[in-house]
């Protein structure tokens, strides 16, 4: 079984980047695009942490700092989902929708 | 009074804070404006006089003013010379007596104090242009009597004609005055210096320079162009009558026009200096002056524009007088004798004018001898004086001219002697115009001898325009030389005299209904003023057009409202980009990460 290198890992975080991705384009939903966006962020968490476990510095040990780097994404994420939400929120209590098309209010 | 010292002081500050006086304090007051303004005139004539018996009193004291250390001084400095007292004593006379007579002139007019108000301010520029020591101060106040110029010209504001005599007056000058200033301005790059003293100790740094100092002369002559009315600039000054009539008489004949020939009598070593041919296009210019004004005076029907011509045509025998004598003395002696007779001519016109209700037209008067005799006498003497009468003063003066002009050149002595003939011939034709004959207005048959206010005046003048030339008195004022004078200059003055009369006599004498001699070219002004305002009305007016048609189309519609406008259209397409869909954002977004990607990766 140890036939999972990085490449299956990068496979994985691509298409999680891809999926988000097409539900940024695709998707009406607001919710849904933020959903989108979440996913994008792990795939790229996913990536990080995988090159940390497969590229091994001189001493042998695995390359932390990516790890560190991830668990700073997981915290900024979080605060940007509180802050995202609390926009759909407000958003939603103001035009009672959360469809972009709706949203073209600042269009010319 | 104190100290001499201050005596220069007090004449050149006199009449401003009269000026200020009388605008601010008295604006309503028209008796105490009036009283004002003669006074502080009386006054500075009195201290003149005590300056002029005083040969010994010189003022060094200056007001720095303009300080540029080790480049540039210029103070307001006083210059006391012989040429400087004598102005200041026929400046300060005559404006005395216009200033009384002004008093009748313009009694129930509504604007009294801001005529006294414009008459103080002119003469204290007047005085500053004689008293100035340098050539800053007296351009400053070459200005200040263009200024006040304006002011007294237009007094009657709300007559069309008056307003735009001003405007011409000023804009006329404009041009004369800019080759003044460019005049000034290479001299004092020369010599580095503008005092009068300082440019003519450093003049041998110019003399080297032949062709510079010629363009500096001709430069500053051309402010004697503008201000002593010479060819071509002298149109604005027969329209300046549209001004009143003491204006006429103080301004624009006997102190103001002449500051042009003191200038040159002023700046006269450094005439001497230059080539030859400065002095050459000076002679020039007032011979031709001299003759043209008197061949346009002999058609005027207007009395004021005929002495206008007249004046005009005298100023231009002072001008030649500056280029043929060895001396400013002689054109100064002229301008000195000038002053009295043609000051007394505009004040007879004055009160003929009044006299008659402010008619002008010398074909509506006739038989005013019996009616006003005091009047007619001073027009006698004034025509006696200025036709060059032995016995008169305009005699000896214009005599010394037109005798340094036989030495010069002939044909400017013959030019002159011409110019003598007509102003013999326009002002007997004047004198029986005026005078003789029957009246042919109702006003005429009832005018009656003007007030005392306005005589007294009249016949204060007529002593000077009788005696001011007479060598026993002249020698005062001036040191004249006497050269001698080949006889052919006595005949052909004295046959020019009698031809004059002669000519005026059968012509007029009888008292004809209307001028029996009409040319058109004269009375047309040699078509000098049409020219004008045909290069004003086509040529500058086309320039004008063009300007404006540049101004609105290239520099407003091209150049700033396209930039407005290619701003905006740009604006306008890139707007289109702004289809308010996020999802689009969003792929044009992550497109051009993409493309910038494979930009960096695989260039």
């Amino acid at each position: 079984m140890n036939a999972l290198t990085l490449g299956h890992y990068l496979l994985v975080s691509g298409l999680l980047f891809s999926i988000g991705l097409a539900g940024v384009l695709l998707r009406r939903n607001l919710l849904i695009i933020f959903m989108g966006l979440e996913l994008m962020l792990n795939a790229a968490n996913l990536s990080l942490v995988a090159f940390a476990r497969h590229g091994v510095t001189t001493l042998g040990l695995p390359d932390y700092n990516a790890q560190v780097l991830v668990f700073f994404i997981i915290t900024v994420a979080a605060a940007e989902v509180a802050v995202g939400l609390a926009i759909i929120v407000a958003l939603y209590r103001l035009r009672q929708t959360t469809h972009v098309e709706d949203l073209d209010k600042m269009k010319f | 009074m104190t100290n001499p010292q201050l005596y220069p002081w007090i004449i050149l500050f006199a009449p401003l804070v009269a000026a200020g006086v009388i605008l601010f304090v008295l604006s309503r007051n028209n008796t105490a404006a009036g009283a004002v303004g003669i006074l502080t005139a009386a006054l500075t004539c009195f201290l003149s006089w005590k300056v002029f018996l005083d040969p010994s009193l010189t003022v060094t004291a200056q007001i720095p003013w303009l300080e540029v250390p080790g480049v540039f001084s210029v103070p307001i400095g006083i210059i006391l010379d012989n040429l400087s007292r004598v102005m200041l004593v026929v400046v300060t006379t005559i404006a005395t007596l216009v200033f009384i007579y002004s008093a009748g002139y313009m009694r129930g007019d509504e604007g009294i104090p801001r005529y006294y108000a414009s008459l103080c301010l002119f003469l204290f520029s007047m005085l500053g242009i004689v008293l100035a020591d340098n050539f800053v101060m007296m351009f400053i106040f070459w200005e200040l009597v263009g200024v006040s110029s304006y002011l007294l010209i237009g007094h009657y504001f709300r007559k069309d004609s008056a307003a735009d005599a001003a405007k011409q007056a000023f804009t006329v000058n404009r041009v004369g005055d800019f080759g003044f200033m460019l005049g000034i301005l290479m001299l004092w790059l020369a010599t580095g210096s503008v005092m009068f003293s300082g440019i003519e100790q450093n003049l041998s740094a110019m003399t080297l320079h032949p062709g510079y100092l010629t363009a500096a002369c001709l430069l500053v002559f051309c402010g004697t162009l503008g201000k002593s009315a010479q060819m071509p600039l002298h149109v604005w000054l027969p329209n300046s009558m549209e001004g009143p009539t003491p204006v006429s008489s103080l301004l624009h004949a006997a102190t103001m026009v002449a500051a042009g020939v003191y200038m040159l009598a002023r700046i006269f070593p450094v005439l001497l200096a230059a080539p030859e041919v400065v002095r050459e296009v000076i002679m020039w210019v007032g011979a031709v002056t001299c003759f043209a004004a008197g061949l346009m005076a002999t058609q005027q029907d207007d009395i004021k524009r005929i002495l206008a011509y007249s004046t005009i045509s005298q100023l231009g025998y002072m001008v030649v007088g500056i280029a043929v004598a060895p001396a400013g003395d002689i054109a100064m002696f002229h301008l000195f004798t000038h002053a009295f007779f043609k000051c007394m001519l505009f004040l007879c016109a004055g009160s003929v004018i009044i006299a008659l209700h402010h008619e002008q037209d010398i074909w509506k008067m006739g038989g005013l001898l019996g009616r006003m005799p005091l009047t007619a006498l001073c027009v006698v003497i004034g025509t006696l004086a200025l036709a060059g009468t032995p016995g008169f003063s305009g005699y000896y003066s214009k005599d010394l001219i037109v005798a340094y002009a036989h030495g010069a050149n002939n044909t400017v002595f013959w030019i002159t002697a011409g110019a003598a003939l007509l102003t013999s011939f326009y002002m007997f034709r004047l004198f029986f115009v005026v005078f003789l004959g029957r009246p042919r207005g109702e006003h005429a048959e009832h005018a009656k001898q003007s007030p005392a206010v306005m005589t007294i005046p009249l016949l204060l003048l007529a002593i000077p325009s009788v005696a001011a030339g007479y060598p026993a008195i002249a020698k005062h004022f001036f040191d004249l030389p006497h050269p001698e004078m080949p006889h052919i200059v006595h005949y052909a003055l004295l046959a020019a005299l009698g031809c004059g009369f002669f000519l005026a006599a059968v012509l007029y004498a009888r008292g004809p209904a209307k001028d029996p001699v009409r040319i058109p070219l004269f009375a047309n002004r040699l078509y000098i003023d049409n020219f004008y305002d045909w290069l004003v009305a086509k040529v500058q007016g086309g320039l004008a057009v063009l300007g404006s048609w540049f101004d609105r189309w290239i520099i407003d519609g091209l150049v700033v409202t396209g930039a407005a406008r290619t701003v905006w259209a740009t604006g306008y397409v890139l707007r289109l980009l702004q289809l308010g869909n996020l999802q689009a954002y969003a792929f044009f977004f992550g497109a051009g990460v993409l493309a910038l990607l494979y930009y960096l990766i695989f260039r």
